[in-house]
């Protein structure tokens, strides 16, 4: 029988993906790249959005994304059809979220010779909020069939999001959907947020979400 | 599914800590999981065999311990301390809604059990 010994350790588990989101950072800024991390529920528009985005952005910014929103590539071949830009696929096996390591493994397998990477996250609203992936800015996207009481019942995700966007207003009447409360009840968990209201259908509300993101990425790049 | 990323991320740090050691294998990681750290750790358990077998260099068949930690929030109007998963944001003692989390947030791995040191 061998001797066990026993190292003292003490170290949190957290801290760990804070210091690699850190690090992933602080290469982005290096590289001038800006990395969106984009988070919703199942259903609540990203693909969508992100079509649309990305077809008025690639005018001025070249772009790709990394879709993490579940194991198959559905989603890739939709945004590479849709926009003709480079989407992969990471295969994260299942997981309920990305952390800082696995995006950059995904980073890794792109050529970093672009001025934008959108990552769209699981979709899910409560791990994904709980880990920072490294990237600059944090979006999320709300839509209307949701409620307009998400942000009581998941506080974090609305905590750790800069830009908010609010999907599918074309069907607010329908779901009894309050736009001013719902804005109310996000700027009470985080003042900083910015809220767009969008129709990722039939593209109202983007040209407003895209000169938001181009802002970022110029303030990025100072 | 959530507790796996997080045994990824606990492989990593421990592999990473044998190896710096020169360990020959690590036969045991003892963790303290806070109540309201998101982590189940039951859910930890169940996939801990699997991963530690196929992803990890230095911990094949090591044994996981769990210490769990108990959530204590406390109020600033009658600093007095309570149990946060029973009562929440709201203090029992004087129903204030000044109150933190002290302790239970978090999970920290505590101590490994090495060979060949
Ligand atoms: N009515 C309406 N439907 C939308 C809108 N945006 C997306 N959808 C639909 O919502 C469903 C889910 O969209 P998808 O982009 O795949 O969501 P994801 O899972 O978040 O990527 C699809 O059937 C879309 O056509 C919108 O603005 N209005
Ligand atoms: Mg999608
Ligand atoms: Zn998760
Ligand atoms: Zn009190």
């Amino acid at each position: 029988m061998q001797e066990v010994k026993v190292i003292e350790i003490k170290k949190s588990i957290f801290n760990a993906n804070e210091i690699d989101a850190d690090n992933l950072r602080k290469e982005l800024k290096e590289k001038k790249v800006f990395l969106l991390n984009l988070m919703s529920s199942p259903g609540a528009g990203k693909t969508t959005t992100l079509i649309k985005l990305i077809n008025n952005l690639k005018k001025d910014l070249k772009i790709a994304v990394m879709e993490a929103d579940i194991d198959s590539d559905v989603d890739a071949i939709k945004i590479f059809e849709g926009t003709g830009v480079k989407a992969i696929q990471l295969h994260t096996g299942g997981m309920c979220h990305l952390d800082a390591e696995m995006t950059k493994q995904g980073l890794d397998n792109l050529e970093l010779d672009v001025d934008l990477v959108i990552l769209e996250n699981v979709g899910n609203l409560v791990c994904p909020a709980e880990f920072d992936t490294g990237a600059c800015k944090n979006m999320m996207i709300l839509s209307v069939p949701e409620g307009d009481d998400k942000p009581l019942k998941y506080p974090l995700m609305f905590q750790v999001c800069d830009i908010v966007a609010i999907n599918k207003i074309d069907c607010m009447e329908m779901f009894d959907f309050d736009l001013d409360r719902v804005k109310g009840y996000i700027k009470q968990r985080n003042e900083r947020a910015e809220i767009y209201p969008i129709c990722a259908k039939d593209g109202r509300g983007i040209d407003e979400l895209a000169n938001k993101i181009r802002r970022e990425i110029k303030e990025w790049r100072k | 599914m959530h507790e796996l990323g997080i045994v990824f991320s606990i492989i990593k740090q421990v592999d990473g800590i044998a190896k710096k050691n020169n360990a020959s294998s690590v036969k045991e990681v003892t963790l303290e999981i806070g109540e309201v750290s998101g982590i189940v750790p039951k859910y930890l358990t169940d996939c801990w065999k699997w991963a530690v077998d196929n992803r990890s260099e230095y911990m094949k068949g090591c044994e996981l311990k769990i210490i769990p930690i108990k959530a204590k929030s406390f109020c600033e109007s009658c600093e007095q301390s309570y149990d946060t998963v029973t009562y929440g944001k709201i203090c029992p003692y004087c129903k204030s809604e000044k109150t933190y989390l002290l302790v239970g947030k978090d999970a920290t791995i505590k101590n490994i059990g090495v060979t060949g040191i």
